[in-house]
C-alpha cells in the first residue's frame, strides 16, 4: 500500500477518494481531506525542507499555521509548474491536497537529501547571532563586489513564480455585530450565542473545516453528541441563519483601529479545477461592532539539544495527525513532556494503533491517573527525566535520556525510536489581542501571558485567554458571544449552555532551555526553528549588550519567522530573562503585528491591478484619436493624444509637421480634459477677485480673461481662462491635473473664510467636451458649422465667449482664445455629441490642409510664445513676477489669495530666478529639460547653478531648438552667454526673450 | 482605516472619504496688508503640532463636501469630538469621548 | 425593478449596449440619458426650487426624493442633484427638458441667490439590480448596505474603490450609481470583475 503510515481506521479523511500529487518529483498518494503534511507523513516522509541559515534538514513540526519548517512551493498542476505559476513558502500543514498538485521543497540545492549549503551548519560558529553585523564589515570595498551579491543570492526563502500571476483576486467590505476569529469550540459557542440573539455574525477559521480541537478530541461529547457531530450541527445551524457569514480557510490576519479587521479567504487553492469565475483569494475588510477572539493556544516546543531533527514533532500535532488525519508519525514513538496534555496525546496515539515506546516527563510526579492509564497501555514511563539529545540527522534514530538530580542531569541511557514528540505546555494565542493594542498580563502560575483589558471593542474567549478544559472553553465562548452581541445591539442575549464531557484540563509547563549533561559548547538547542536561532544565540545577544527584548529579537531574528514567534517567543523570553537575571514581565514580550500569517500581494491588491489599477479617464474623442493611430500620454488620470504620427513618422517628425501646419493653416486639438468649474451667484465676481490675482469685476459679459492663481505663500499654483457668461455666472477653466485641487481650494475659502459670500461652485469638467481649433484658418474651419453666433472679429474678438448652437441645434459654449499664439476657438459641446462635432470640424480642417495635433505640439506652440505651463515652468516656488506675469496682477485690488506674500522680503529680493528664453549658440543642440545653467563652462565644484532649463523643444517656427529656463536675475542677462554643463561637455547658450514667435501678438486677431 | 463621524451627514464613514485640512482655528487675517512680515509668516507657516489633543480641519470630500473640525489625540489616533466650522473648540471634559466600539 | 420611474435602460439606438453584466441574481445596466442639475443654495432657495422642479429637495442628510420622472438627491447641506427624465428619447429631448427646467426654476427663485448648473452629461448612471446587488457593490463600496443601515431612498456620495460615485438605493435589490462620465468604464470594469 502506498500510504504505510495510516492508522487502521481513524480520522476524517475520505479513504475512498485517493488523491495523487507529487513531492520533489515523486508521485505520492493521499486521501481527500488530507493536508499536504498529513499526506507526506502517511507516506513516511518527515524531511520536507532545509532551514534558512544552516540548511539543516527539517521535518514537519506542527499541524497548524505556526509551522516553521515545512515551507513548500506549490503549483496547481504540472502544466502550471512548467508555466512558472507557483506559490512559494506555503505551510504544508495548511495546504489541502488536490489531484495533480505539484509540490517542491525549498532552500536546498541540488536536492533535499543532499544540500550543498548544508556546509553552513559546519560553519555555525561563524554564523552566530548578529553575524552579518560583524562578518561583512571589512574590507569596505568588499561590500558591493562580494558581500552584497552573496547575501542577495543566499537570502530569501522559496522561489518566486516566474510568470505573471494568472489568478483573480477579490475584495469584500462587510459589517457585522460580532466577528468571531476562530472556529474551535470557543468560537463556535460564541457564534451560536451571538447568532441566536439575532446578531449579524461573521465567523472565520483558517482551516478548511470548522471545529478546531474538537476534530481530534475523539472521546469528547458536547450536548450529549460526539464532538464532531456537535460541530456539524453547530455549523449547520450557523449556515442556516441568513445573518451569519461562515468563512472557512479564512485567516483573520490584521486587527486595526476601531475594529477594522482584515481577513484573507483562500477560495480555490484546495480545488484541482476551480470554477474560473471564482477568485483565488478574497480580502475581507470587516468593520465589526464587537470582536470575539477565539484563537486557542499553541503548544510550545522544548528546547533541548538537536530538538530540530526530522521526526521531532509537537505532541498535540501527532495527536491531530492520528485522530483527525489517520496518520501515525512513527513506528516507535517517544514522548518528551513537561505537561499532562502530551500524555493524552500518547494515549490517543496508542489507541489509534501507534506504538509509544516511552513517556519522559520532566516532572517528578505526573498525575496518577495519567500514569495509570499509560502503564495500562504498556508505555514505559520515566519521570524526573529529560531528553538530552537526539540521534540521527535526517530522521530521528533515538533519544538520549538524562535523569534530573540535585547536582544536575545525569545520563540515563538511550531509547531507540523514529519519532520524538515534545510538549512544553501551552502558549495562549494572544496575537490578535496584541494587534488590537490590548496589553498582556503575566500569569506566573500558568507561565503565560494572558490578554489584559482590551483597548478596542473585543474580548478573548477560551484557551487564548488561558481557560482550560473543553466544558470551560465552551462556556467561556458562549458567554463571550452573548456579551458581544449584547454590547453590539443593546439587546439582552441569553448565554446558551453547551454541556461537555472529555477534553479535561491538564497541568504542567516548562519555559526555556531544558537542562542536560552534554558539552554546552558543542550542542545546539533550537528556539526559533525557521530562523535557526538557538538558545546560545539568545544568551550571546544578552552578553553583547542587547537588554531589551526588542533588541534581542532583531539581533537574533528570533520571533521574526512567518509565525511571528508564536512557537518560539516564550522560550526565547525565558532564556533572555534568565540571562538578564530579570523577571519575565520586566523583560516583556515583543509586539505582535499584522499580518498574523503571510498574505499574498494578490489578496492585498484585489482588483486594483492591470487596467483597473486606477481609473483611466478617456475623452469622447479618444476612440477617434486611437483609430487615427495617435500616441497617448498620461496626464493625471487622463489619456491624452500626444501626437499623431503619419506614415513613417517618429514623434519628432510628427510634432514638427503638426506645429508647422497649425501656424500655416489650422489644427484640431482635444482640450476636453481641462478642468471646468461653474461659479454662480451674486458674489461670483467678488469671489474670483479674491481667488485670482486678476481683476474680474469689470470683465464684460461675453468676455474671457486669463486667470492666475496663487497660494497664500504667493506662489503660482494654477492658471486658466475664465469666461463671464452672465453677471452672476462664470465658466472657469483649470489645468487638467489641477481641477480637483482648485475646486477643493475654492470650496475651502468659501466654506471656512468667506461663508458670507453668496456664490456656489459646480464641477462641469465632464459636462463639456472641448474641440480646440487653432491656426489662421480656424474660423474658416468652424464657420460652416456654427448655427447662431457671429464669428467676425468685430462681433467676437479674441478673448470672448458666446453661447449658441452648432450643427443644427447642438448646444455649445464657444470660446475665442489661444494657447498657441494663433487665432483660435474652443468649442464646448455635450460629450454625447462631441465626436460628431469633432468629425465635422475635422472634415473642414482636413479640407483646409490642416491636421489633428496632440499635447506635444501644444507644448511646443505655447513655448514658442513663452506661455508657461504650471508645474513645468513653475515648481511651487515661483511668483507671477518670476515668470514675467506681473501684468496679471490686479494692482488696485486690496487683497487676493497670496497678495500679502508678494511683498515678503524674499519674494521681492534681487537675484530671484526669472523666466527667460535660451538659444544654444550652435543653433542645433537640444537642451535637456532640468539641466542646470551656470556662468562658466566648467564651474568650480560647489558653485551654485544660476538656474535650470524648464522647457526645451525643437521649434519649427524658430527653425532651431529653443528653451525656457528659470535663471537668477534672468531678465537682466539678455544677450549674455551662459553654459549648460553636461557629461559630454558644456553647451553654450544665449539668454533671450522667452517669446520666440510673434511678440506683438498680431496673429491672434486675424 | 479610521472611522470619522461627519457632523453634517450624521454618520461614521471611513477616513478615505475625507481629506485632512491642517490645523483648525487659524483664521485668515481680515486685512493681511496690516500684518508685518513676522506676523504674516506666523499665519502662513507656524502650527502647534502637539503630542496629544489637536484641533484639526477635515473635509468630507467624498461625501457632503463640508469642512468641519475635529479633536483628535495624536498619541492614540482617536477622534474625541467633531464640530462644525465656526463653532468654538469644545471643552473636552464636557464632550463625549466615546467614539470607539459599541454601537 | 426599481421603485422609481426615473431610470430606464439606455436604448439600443443611443448606447451600443445597455447591458453591462447579467449573471444569476445580478444585472447591471446603463441607464438612458437624463436631464441633471446641481442646485446649490440655502434651505429657503431649495424650498422654492422643489416646487418648480417637481420634486421637493430633501433637507435630511442622505435622503432622496423621487416623484415620478423627477428626483432630488441630497448631496450636502447646500447641494442637491436633480434628475429628470424627458418624455421622449434622445439627447435633444434632454437638451429641451434641461432648458425648460432651468427656466422654470430660475423663474421660481427670482432674486433668491442660488446656483443651478446643468450637468446632464457630466454624469452617467448604472443600475445594479438583483438579489446579489448589495453583495456585488460591497466588493467596491465600503458602506454597510444592509437594509437597516442603508434603507431604500438613501443616497450618498461615496467611493467605489478609487472613483467617486453617488449611490442611491432605489429598492431592496436595486441601486443606481451616478458617476462622472469618464469614470464609468472603470466602475463597469470593476463590477464585471466582481
Amino acid at each position: 500500500m502506498s500510504q504505510p503510515h495510516r492508522t487502521p481506521a481513524t480520522g476524517r479523511i475520505d479513504r475512498s477518494v485517493p488523491v495523487t500529487f507529487t513531492f520533489d518529483g515523486r508521485t505520492l498518494q493521499g486521501f481527500a481531506g488530507d493536508t499536504l503534511a498529513s499526506a507526506l507523513l502517511a507516506n513516511g516522509i518527515h524531511l520536507v525542507g532545509r532551514s534558512f541559515k544552516y540548511h539543516r534538514p527539517r521535518g514537519i513540526l506542527t499541524a497548524g499555521s505556526e509551522e516553521p519548517n515545512a515551507l513548500v512551493g506549490v503549483a496547481k498542476s504540472a502544466a502550471a509548474a512548467a508555466a512558472g505559476q507557483s506559490v512559494p513558502n506555503l505551510r504544508a500543514t495548511q495546504v489541502e491536497i488536490h489531484e495533480g498538485m505539484v509540490v517542491v521543497s525549498q532552500n536546498r540545492w541540488p536536492s533535499l537529501a543532499f544540500d550543498i549549503c548544508a556546509v553552513n551548519d559546519r560553519l555555525a560558529p561563524i554564523f552566530v547571532a548578529g553575524f552579518y553585523y560583524k562578518t561583512f564589515m571589512w574590507p569596505k570595498s568588499f561590500w558591493n563586489s562580494v558581500y552584497e551579491p552573496f547575501i542577495r543570492s543566499a537570502a530569501g526563502l522559496g522561489k518566486a513564480p516566474t510568470a505573471p500571476d494568472p489568478d483573480r483576486y477579490a475584495n469584500r467590505y462587510a459589517h457585522c455585530d460580532v466577528l468571531v476569529a476562530g472556529g474551535g469550540p470557543a468560537g463556535l459557542a460564541a457564534a451560536l450565542a451571538a447568532a441566536r440573539a439575532g446578531g449579524r455574525v461573521i465567523i472565520a477559521d483558517e482551516q478548511g473545516e470548522f471545529g478546531g480541537s474538537l476534530l481530534h478530541e475523539t472521546g469528547a461529547t458536547v450536548d450529549s453528541k460526539p464532538a464532531t457531530d456537535w460541530v456539524a450541527s453547530a455549523v449547520a445551524e450557523l449556515a442556516g441563519n441568513a445573518r451569519v457569514t461562515i468563512l472557512p480557510r479564512t485567516t483573520v490576519f490584521g486587527y486595526f483601529n476601531q475594529n477594522f479587521v482584515a481577513l484573507a479567504e483562500r477560495v480555490t487553492d484546495h480545488l484541482a479545477a476551480p470554477d474560473p469565475s471564482l477568485p483565488r483569494e478574497r480580502l475581507w475588510q470587516v468593520r465589526a461592532r464587537q470582536v470575539v477572539i477565539a484563537t486557542g493556544a499553541i503548544e510550545r516546543p522544548l528546547v533541548f539539544p538537536e530538538n530540530d531533527r526530522p521526526g521531532v514533532m509537537m505532541a498535540e500535532a501527532a495527536r491531530i495527525y492520528a485522530g483527525r488525519f489517520g496518520v501515525l508519525p512513527g513506528e516507535e514513538i517517544v514522548v518528551a513532556t513537561a505537561c499532562d496534555s502530551a500524555w493524552v496525546a500518547a494515549l490517543d496515539i496508542a489507541e489509534a494503533g501507534g506504538k509509544v515506546a516511552a513517556i519522559i516527563d520532566m516532572r517528578p510526579d505526573p498525575g496518577a491517573a495519567l500514569v495509570a492509564r499509560a502503564r495500562e497501555a504498556g508505555i514505559r514511563i520515566e519521570t524526573d527525566c529529560v531528553v538530552t539529545g537526539v540521534l540521527g540527522k535526517k530522521r530521528v534514530k533515538g533519544v538520549l535520556i538524562g535523569r534530573r538530580k540535585a547536582s544536575g542531569v545525569v545520563a540515563a541511557g538511550e531509547i531507540s525510536c523514529d519519532c520524538l514528540l515534545m510538549s512544553g505546555g501551552w502558549t495562549p494565542n494572544v496575537s490578535l489581542h496584541s494587534q488590537a493594542r490590548g496589553k498582556l498580563d503575566w500569569q506566573p502560575e500558568k507561565g503565560a501571558f494572558l490578554p489584559g483589558d482590551p483597548v478596542q471593542a473585543q474580548r478573548s474567549a477560551g484557551s487564548c485567554r488561558g481557560v482550560d478544559g473543553l466544558a470551560a472553553v465552551l462556556a467561556d465562548g458562549a458567554a463571550a458571544g452573548a456579551q458581544a452581541v449584547e454590547a453590539a445591539t443593546g439587546t439582552p442575549a441569553p448565554v446558551p449552555d453547551f454541556p461537555a464531557t472529555g477534553g479535561e484540563a491538564g497541568s504542567g509547563w516548562w519555559l526555556g532551555t531544558v537542562p542536560h549533561d552534554r558539552n554546552a559548547a558543542r550542542v545546539r538547542a533550537f528556539v526559533d526553528f525557521q530562523n535557526d536561532v538557538t538558545a546560545k544565540d539568545v544568551k550571546l545577544a544578552v552578553r553583547e549588550g542587547m537588554h531589551s527584548i526588542e533588541h534581542i529579537k532583531r539581533y537574533t531574528t528570533t520571533g521574526m519567522a512567518t509565525d511571528q514567534g508564536r512557537l518560539s517567543n516564550m522560550n526565547a523570553l525565558s532564556i533572555a530573562s534568565s540571562a538578564l537575571d530579570n523577571q519575565i514581565p520586566q523583560v516583556g514580550l515583543t509586539t505582535f503585528r499584522q499580518p498574523y500569517t503571510p498574505v499574498t500581494f494578490g489578496t492585498l491588491a484585489a482588483t486594483s491591478r492591470g487596467d483597473l489599477f486606477d481609473p483611466v479617464r478617456r475623452t469622447p474623442i479618444h476612440p477617434w484619436a486611437a483609430e487615427k493611430g495617435a500616441a497617448f500620454e498620461d496626464v493625471a488620470l487622463w489619456k491624452r493624444a500626444w501626437y499623431f504620427p503619419g506614415p513613417g513618422e517618429d514623434m519628432h517628425k510628427a510634432v514638427e509637421r503638426e506645429c508647422r501646419i497649425v501656424r500655416e493653416s489650422v489644427g484640431i486639438f482635444d482640450a476636453t480634459t481641462l478642468g471646468k468649474i461653474e461659479v454662480v451667484g451674486p458674489d461670483a465676481a467678488e469671489f474670483l477677485e479674491r481667488i485670482y490675482t486678476n481683476p474680474w469685476k469689470k470683465l464684460g459679459v461675453g468676455r474671457l480673461r486669463y486667470g492666475l492663481m496663487l497660494n497664500e505663500a504667493g506662489f503660482i499654483i494654477d492658471d486658466g481662462v475664465v469666461g463671464r457668461l452672465a453677471e452672476d455666472r462664470f465658466h472657469v477653466t483649470t489645468t487638467t491635473g489641477g481641477a480637483p485641487r482648485v475646486l477643493a481650494l475654492m470650496e475651502d475659502y468659501l466654506q471656512t473664510e468667506w461663508p458670507d459670500l453668496e456664490v456656489w461652485l459646480t464641477s462641469t469638467t465632464e459636462q463639456w467636451a472641448v474641440v480646440a481649433v487653432q491656426g489662421p484658418k480656424a474660423r474658416e474651419a468652424i464657420a460652416p458649422l456654427v448655427d447662431d453666433i457671429d464669428l467676425s472679429t468685430d462681433a467676437m474678438p479674441h478673448m470672448s465667449v458666446r453661447e449658441g448652437h452648432v450643427m443644427g441645434g447642438i448646444p455649445c459654449r464657444l470660446f475665442r482664445m489661444s494657447f498657441t499664439g494663433e487665432a483660435g476657438y474652443e468649442i464646448n459641446v455635450p460629450p454625447s455629441r462631441a465626436r460628431q462635432v469633432w468629425e465635422a470640424v475635422f472634415a473642414n480642417v482636413e479640407r483646409l490642409g490642416g491636421c489633428p495635433y496632440g499635447t506635444e505640439t501644444m507644448h511646443v506652440l505655447r513655448a514658442e510664445k513663452g506661455y508657461i505651463i504650471v508645474g513645468q515652468e513653475t515648481d511651487g516656488t515661483v511668483t507671477p513676477d518670476d515668470v514675467g506675469m506681473s501684468w496679471a496682477i490686479g494692482k488696485k485690488k486690496p487683497d487676493f489669495v497670496g497678495k500679502r506674500s508678494l511683498a515678503r522680503p524674499d519674494l521681492v529680493a534681487e537675484g530671484r530666478k526669472q523666466m527667460v528664453g535660451l538659444l544654444t549658440k550652435d543653433a542645433t543642440t537640444l537642451l535637456e529639460e532640468g539641466a542646470q545653467v551656470t556662468v562658466e563652462a566648467e564651474p568650480a565644484r560647489r558653485t551654485p547653478a544660476l538656474g535650470h532649463v524648464t522647457s526645451s523643444y525643437v521649434s519649427p517656427a524658430a527653425g532651431r531648438p529653443i528653451a525656457l529656463a528659470m535663471i537668477a536675475n534672468g531678465r537682466a542677462r539678455m544677450g549674455e552667454t551662459l553654459h549648460v554643463p553636461m557629461p559630454g561637455g558644456a553647451i553654450a547658450v544665449e539668454v533671450v526673450s522667452p517669446v520666440f514667435v510673434d511678440p506683438e501678438g498680431n496673429r491672434l486677431n486675424v | 482605516m479610521l472611522l470619522i463621524h461627519c457632523p453634517c451627514c450624521g454618520v461614521d464613514r471611513p477616513e478615505i472619504e475625507f481629506r485632512h485640512g491642517g490645523e483648525a482655528h487659524i483664521a485668515r487675517p481680515a486685512d493681511p496688508s496690516a500684518l508685518d512680515d513676522h506676523q504674516w509668516a506666523d499665519f502662513l507657516y507656524m502650527r502647534s503640532n502637539p503630542k496629544g489633543v489637536t484641533a484639526e480641519r477635515w473635509r468630507h470630500v467624498h461625501g457632503c463636501g463640508r469642512f468641519f473640525n475635529a479633536l483628535r489625540d495624536t498619541v492614540s489616533d482617536r477622534f474625541l469630538a467633531v464640530y462644525r466650522t465656526g463653532e468654538p473648540r469644545p471643552d473636552l471634559d464636557a464632550a463625549s469621548t466615546g467614539m470607539e466600539g459599541g454601537k | 425593478m426599481s421603485e422609481t420611474a426615473l431610470y430606464r435602460p439606455a436604448l439600443a439606438d443611443n448606447q451600443a449596449n445597455a447591458e453591462v453584466l447579467a449573471r444569476p441574481g445580478i444585472k447591471v445596466t446603463r441607464a438612458g440619458p437624463l436631464a441633471r442639475f446641481v442646485f446649490r443654495g440655502d434651505a429657503a432657495a431649495a424650498g422654492k426650487a422643489g416646487g418648480a422642479f417637481g420634486a421637493a429637495l430633501p433637507v435630511a442628510p442622505l435622503a432622496a426624493n423621487a416623484v415620478g420622472a423627477r428626483a432630488a438627491l441630497w448631496q450636502g447641506p447646500d447641494e442637491w442633484l436633480l434628475l429628470a427624465r424627458p418624455e421622449a428619447d434622445g439627447e435633444q429631448a434632454v437638451d429641451m427638458l434641461a432648458r425648460q427646467l432651468a427656466g422654470e426654476v430660475a423663474a421660481a427663485l427670482g432674486d433668491t441667490p442660488h446656483s443651478l448648473v446643468d450637468v446632464s452629461e457630466r454624469n452617467v448612471a448604472l443600475l445594479v439590480e438583483g438579489a446579489g446587488a448589495a453583495d456585488l457593490l460591497n466588493a467596491h463600496v465600503f458602506l454597510d448596505l444592509s437594509p437597516e443601515a442603508f434603507p431604500v431612498g438613501t443616497a450618498t456620495r461615496t467611493l467605489f474603490t478609487k472613483a467617486e460615485i453617488t449611490l442611491w438605493r432605489l429598492g431592496d435589490e436595486a441601486f443606481a450609481i451616478e458617476v462622472w462620465r469618464s469614470f464609468a468604464p472603470y466602475v463597469e470594469g470593476l463590477l464585471i470583475e466582481g
